[in-house]
């Protein structure tokens, strides 16, 4: 029996009503994090080098045990480079994580520049890069030029744990009343990676941080672990829900990515030697950013993203791992969510509610207090005994529900699900072979394996409107606790060495939330024959999850710091992939004060998912609740939304077809701006509109950064133009949400706002043309049925592209106004239509 | 043109979809009285005079007032809104952006003139459905306001019974005190030759009475139980006597468990069942038939009662002071304008719902208990009249109930409406302990308008 004699503090919360500060026993982190950097104990043994014409492979010798490794490196098309080690002879296969990649990576050969007995250099490609293979000790630098872009190992932290017969219980670790018996020993791997000229990086969600990553010498690491955490702390870089093993580091002069392909327990470690320093101005010392990244099993394999622009990033890593599944309209529109709606009545009286108010909203939701005992797929037969007559009662208004659907199983011998998940074997097995339970919401449940495709095609298949009862087709889903959260498990989640089939938690643990929200889209797809566009949420999700849907920041709290950590939350998870995410609108642990929730709705109203949602505790809060003042200032924040759908619609087809971020941090567009590098109090939507939303209590102003020298903005509700690459100081009252376009820039806008986005779909675009210092704008619209996959498989859609060059923009019969005051020109009913080619001149 | 910054290009028509010409009817969507303002071929000024526009821009489907008055028809206008006439049923303005929507909001269909929604025309029917439940609701009234004079009417006999009742005992308080005074006087001059007699017979008295006393508290403790036991389960929970607000001593609206001991000592029965006002005995009667000494020898015995008396009328201080509290207390409840709502004090109504039995009991408490097995929970105790200030007496305010985790204590509000009956209708719990409760009583029934101006006060034909 192995005891730790050292622990690591990592703080955690249980879902006990306290809080508690426990102290874990992570051997594989403290193992690693023991080790010093220096002289690395690898070699490369060059006489096995092997070049075909995908990939290189090389053996490494650990001078110390002899144990040896196989190094394989590719070069990928699209400037990236794979670099992925094992075991040589692993007395069993380690896990290599499945189902991620979107297709195995397009290669491009390698060449062989020179060789000697100190090492190999190989031509990248034509970029004039080269990758250097250093022998003793083993070593990895890319170059570009003469300038190293980064390297591999060379703090020579490079380790990897073995797998080792093992004598009983050898292994076994204890956590609080929990036993791991680590069946396989100790498994960890871990690998440095050197930054030169790097300051900043970001990326690694899901941790509810600033937006560019903290070093984390002398405190805990980032850690990547899927857990369902009673009321997080913001600035802490302890795990939370989700999980990307992504992070992007930038400078003035390169943005590029490392996607570390690991979905066991992982931790990353960040020093700089510039970080908490001012900079001398006449420094000798270039800036360099050091990561390390430690697994607990698995093996290296590492997506070096080369960029070098931050686009070029986005494409790279959308190639490896997919891009944004493109949701149906509505879906960018406004939920209203709640634990719980209580019954049918409630529902009716929510959904009368909003039209009472004249406020828009197009989902309502059903938290687990709809189903019949938390059993999932059924509705509680006394407060939901229509749910298709709600159903239709909504579809009535165009409008539309989301219901629970969450991955634990009640073990009870009368539902129908547990007893098919029984009989099949589709349950994750414990370590002695039974099906393993645990407790969460409906008492002692069961655990589908997700990672089995069979279990995954009966899980869609559940899904069918004959297999759902009362389900129809305006009800989409939300897979909640898919951590999984395991009430009574270590640190509220799943034992370690509960069984995947072969494969240990340990091994795929993060990959678990990813796979049941594919299966829930799978079976949204099926269930309309492949004709409709899914919509699920998750609250845990992992590279790639970006596919399946959108992923929200989990239960936040009713606070200004909840508030203010929405912004680089989402912005952290749109670097690495995942445009659709949001917050808990109003905050979900306790009640917001009325100011509060006001600047919520107007922050959320500019966030990819808008969805207001309350904990069963808190008293209830629909925006009408508040006086009629507050009414009409959720109001307004609600419309400012709708009327900018058909933006949010084309950015996230966007998204969708090239990876780019729905919502960016300034300095994806401003690479060179300095000044924008830790900015995460605004964002830019597309390239085109900044968003500074108000975020403190009682603010009567806000400094906002217009970035672009030479550029110019213009406020987007009164017109005001504002030049570029300055702090300005915008006074606020309680209705202001400081949102700007940039001139240059066309945007279109639906300026009838109606009670859900589909009785808009039909309503005339209104584009606001601003224009650039050189009276140029250029801008598109993208137009389809907005729910159907038709759009893809038919090219049923209309994407055009508007410029105003030369005064150029209008047709015959067309009148105009001019209000000099406001240099606002508007051309009343231009009669064009946005389908075909036209062009209208101003004289 | 220049200076030309921002452009905003607007009405960029959708070619998907419908693509066919919008209908004008001029003017669509005014109401008769605003029709005036809206003169065909002449040119129209926007109804909050900023601007003047040709007559052809009004229902264009393009917005040019800032007040939405150019296009009463069209959804154009974000502010605008939308006149039904839904002859048969009564006018409506909607807002202007469910125009075309989609989806049927005026009856008489005018609203999708354009969006292939197909709409019936279902104003007749609403009308004749409204008319029908109006004047069900009508006769509902005129019943209930029927039988709110007739509780007017008890409210204010049982009020002045019980003032009387009052005045008298305070009156017989007055007179009992001067006997006492008289006797003590008495008693103190025959100080000496009782103290002898007592102490003589003292000794085998004090165990007969203790005796007596026991069987004695026995039946009273039997009444007193059932009276308490409000679930005849066979035992009085700290809860049932708390339930119990006419045991409530120091009138802070609770009893505490203190309060329900000293109860237990002192028992009287208060009221039947029936709730009948309870007929108090003065204790000096009360006690000459309870606890009368056995007879010992006149002269004793005349020494006896002198001292008796007078012990037994300071035993029966508290309880005295206490029963004409009750009654003040009683007296002291607003219960509406001319004390309609009296005949509910001491009631309880109940609602039983899938999971529980919820229990109203009027200016004491909410209560619910699981319908299988599991303790009462206490959803408020009277709190006030809690309507809006035009109508006070249409919601009672019940809070300080138990408390809730990680939430506030419970409380209930509950919201009456005219009926012929007293019923809890519904229960609910909107936000987390905090419950809203429907209850029907004639004591809310207003005086009916004529059934005739109901009718027709709503039709416009």
């Amino acid at each position: 029996m192995v005891q730790c004699s050292q622990y690591v503090l990592l703080r955690w919360h249980n879902t006990n009503l306290n809080k508690h500060v426990l102290t874990l026993c992570v051997c594989a982190l403290r193992r690693q994090r023991a080790l010093k950097p220096g002289q690395s104990p690898y070699r490369a043994l060059l006489e096995t080098l092997e070049l075909t014409n995908t990939k290189l492979t090389l053996q490494l010798i650990n001078d110390n045990n002899k144990v040896r490794l196989l190094l394989e490196l590719y070069r990928l098309q699209g400037n990236m480079t794979r670099v992925k080690i094992n075991e040589l002879k692993p007395l069993k296969p380690r896990f290599e994580v499945p189902d991620v990649l979107i297709n195995d990576p397009p290669t491009e050969p390698l060449s062989l520049l020179s060789r000697d007995e100190n090492g190999v250099v190989l031509s990248l490609g034509a970029d004039s890069q080269r990758l250097i293979v250093s022998a003793k000790p083993f070593r990895l630098d890319i170059m570009e030029g003469r300038e190293v872009l980064l390297s591999l190992n060379s703090r020579g932290l490079l380790a990897f744990e073995h797998l080792r017969i093992l004598e009983d219980g050898m292994w076994e670790e204890t956590f609080k009343s929990h036993t791991d018996s680590k069946p396989n020993g100790p498994s960890s791997i871990s690998l440095d990676f050197s930054l030169p000229g790097v300051e900043n990086v970001y990326g690694i969600p899901e941790h509810a941080d600033s937006l560019k990553l903290k070093a984390t010498d002398g405190g805990d690491p980032y850690r990547l672990f899927n857990l369902d955490v009673f009321q997080y702390e913001v600035f802490n870089p302890m795990a939370l829900y989700g999980a990307i093993p992504v992070m992007l580091s930038h400078s003035a002069q390169r943005t590029m990515g490392i996607f570390w392909l690991n979905a066991a327990e992982t931790w990353v470690d960040i020093s700089s030697n510039t970080a908490g320093k001012v900079r001398p101005t006449h420094t000798q010392s270039t800036p360099q950013t050091d990561v390390r990244w430690i697994s607990e099993s698995g093996i290296i394999d590492v997506f070096i993203m080369l960029g070098p622009t931050p686009t070029d990033v986005f494409s790279q890593y959308a190639s490896l791992t997919g891009t944004q599944a493109f949701p149906p309209l509505s879906a960018l529109a406004y939920h209203q969510c709640r634990w719980n709606y209580n019954d049918q009545e409630d529902v009716a009286a929510v959904d009368q509610g909003f039209d009472d108010h004249d406020i828009p909203y197009d989902f309502i939701w059903l938290d687990i207090e709809h189903t019949d005992g938390k059993r999932y797929f059924t509705w509680d037969p006394h407060k939901f005994p229509q749910p298709k007559d709600m159903l239709q009662g909504l579809l009535d208004k165009r409008r539309k529900m989301v219901t629970i659907v969450d991955p634990h199983i009640k073990v009870d011998s009368s539902y129908k699900i547990h007893n098919e998940i029984r009989s099949k074997g589709f349950y994750v097995k414990s370590k002695d072979g039974g099906d393993y339970e645990g407790w969460c919401w409906p008492g002692n449940s069961g655990y589908p394996d997700f990672t089995n495709p069979e279990m995954r095609a009966w899980w869609a298949s559940m899904f069918a409107y004959d297999q759902y009862e009362g389900s129809m087709e305006n009800m989409y889903t939300w897979n909640d606790m898919n951590e999984p959260s395991v009430f009574n498990g270590p640190e509220v989640t799943m034992h370690k060495d509960a069984l995947h089939g072969n494969w240990e938690n340990r091994d795929l643990h993060n990959l678990y939330g990813l796979y049941v929200q594919r299966a829930t889209a799978e079976g949204l797809i099926e269930r309309s024959g492949g004709v409709e566009r899914p919509f699920v949420l998750a609250r845990a999700f992992f590279a790639g999850s970006q596919r399946y849907g959108a992923v929200w920041t989990g239960d936040n709290a009713a606070e200004w710091e909840h508030l203010k950590i929405s912004i680089p939350m989402c912005l952290s998870l749109s670097l690495v992939g995942v445009s659709f995410c949001g917050a808990d609108v109003g905050g979900f642990f306790k009640s917001p004060s009325t100011e509060l929730l006001v600047r919520w709705y107007q922050t959320g109203a500019y966030q990819p998912f808008f969805r207001a949602h309350a904990h069963l505790d808190t008293p209830r809060r629909e925006p009408w609740l508040f006086g009629p003042e507050n009414t009409a200032l959720i109001r307004e924040a609600v419309r400012q939304r709708y009327a900018l759908l058909p933006y949010w619609y084309q950015l996230f087809y966007h998204a969708h077809h090239s990876g780019q971020p729905v919502m960016r941090p300034l300095w994806v567009e401003y690479p060179q701006d300095t000044a924008t590098f830790s900015m995460d109090d605004q964002f830019l939507l597309g390239e085109d509109l900044l968003v500074h939303p108000v975020t403190e209590e009682g603010a009567r102003g806000v400094t906002a950064y217009l970035p672009g020298k030479g550029e110019v903005w213009f406020d987007v509700h009164t017109f005001q133009k504002h030049n570029g690459a300055q702090n300005l100081y915008i006074p606020v009252t309680i209705s202001s949400i400081p949102v700007f376009q940039r001139g240059g820039s066309i945007i279109p806008r639906k300026a009838r706002v109606r009670r859900s986005s589909s009785c808009m779909e039909h309503d005339p675009y209104t584009l606001f043309v601003a224009l650039s210092p050189k009276r140029f704008a250029q801008g598109e619209l993208y137009i389809d049925d907005g729910h159907t996959f038709n759009f893809d498989k038919q090219k049923q859609f209309i994407h055009r592209r508007f410029s105003f060059a030369n005064n150029a923009l209008s047709s015959s019969q067309l009148e105009f106004e001019f209000d000099a005051s406001m240099s606002v020109l508007t051309l009343r009913k231009p009669g064009v239509n946005a389908g075909l080619d036209w062009t209208v001149v101003l004289q | 043109m220049s200076c030309a910054l921002l452009l905003l290009l607007t009405s960029l028509a959708l070619a998907m979809g419908t693509g066919t010409a919008v209908e004008i009817q001029r003017p669509r969507g005014v109401p008769q009285s605003k029709r005036q303002f809206y003169e065909e071929n002449k040119p129209f000024t926007c109804l909050d005079g900023s601007s003047t526009i040709p007559f052809d821009r009004v229902n264009d489907d393009y917005c040019d007032c800032r007040d939405g008055s150019d296009e009463p028809g069209t959804a154009a206008c974000p502010n605008g809104s939308f006149h039904c006439t839904n002859a048969g049923f009564r006018p409506a303005f909607i807002p202007s952006s469910r125009i075309n929507d989609g989806i049927c909001d005026c009856c008489d269909t005018t609203d999708e003139y354009n969006s292939g929604a197909t709409c019936q025309n279902t104003c007749r029917e609403m009308g004749r459905k409204e008319r029908e439940s109006l004047q069900i609701m009508a006769e509902i009234t005129k019943e209930g306001f029927l039988l709110k004079q007739q509780l007017i009417h008890e409210a204010k006999r049982a009020q002045e019974d019980k003032q009387g009742k009052l005045t008298e005992l305070q009156g017989s308080k007055k007179g009992l005190e001067g006997k006492v005074e008289a006797l003590r006087t008495v008693k103190e001059t025959a100080e000496d030759p009782e103290k002898e007699a007592k102490e003589r017979h003292l000794k085998s008295w004090e165990e007969q009475k203790e005796l007596i006393r026991m069987e004695k508290d026995k039946t009273r403790m039997a009444e007193a139980f059932l009276e308490l036991d409000d679930d005849s389960d066979g035992y009085v929970s700290v809860a049932e006597l708390q339930s119990h607000l006419e045991l409530d001593p120091d009138s802070d609206g609770s009893l505490t468990e203190t309060e329900t001991q000293v109860r237990c000592l002192l028992f009287l029965p208060l009221k039947s069942r029936e709730d009948v006002p309870p007929t108090v005995q003065t204790p000096e009667k009360r006690e000459d038939d309870e606890l009368s000494m056995p007879p010992y020898d006149t002269e004793t015995q005349s020494l006896i009662d002198g001292a008796y008396i007078h012990l037994q009328s300071l035993i029966c201080g508290p309880e005295f002071i206490w029963i004409c509290r009750n009654l003040e207390k009683e007296i002291g409840f607003d219960f509406g304008p001319s004390a309609e709502f009296a005949y509910l004090y001491s009631q309880c109504y109940e609602l039983s719902t899938s999971e529980y039995i919820y229990r109203l009991c009027p200016f004491n408490r909410v209560s619910q208990k699981p319908k299988f097995g599991g303790s009462e929970t206490n959803l408020g105790l009277w709190g006030q009249w809690a309507g809006p200030e035009e109508n006070l007496y249409s919601v009672m305010k019940y809070d300080h109930g138990q408390g809730c985790w990680q939430g506030p204590n419970r409380s209930t509000t509950v919201k009456l409406t005219c009926g012929k009956e007293t019923v809890v209708t519904s229960t609910s719990e909107p936000s987390r302990c905090e419950y809203l409760m429907e209850f029907t009583t004639p004591a809310v029934c207003q005086e009916p308008a004529s059934l005739d101006e109901v009718l027709h006060g709503h039709t416009e034909l």
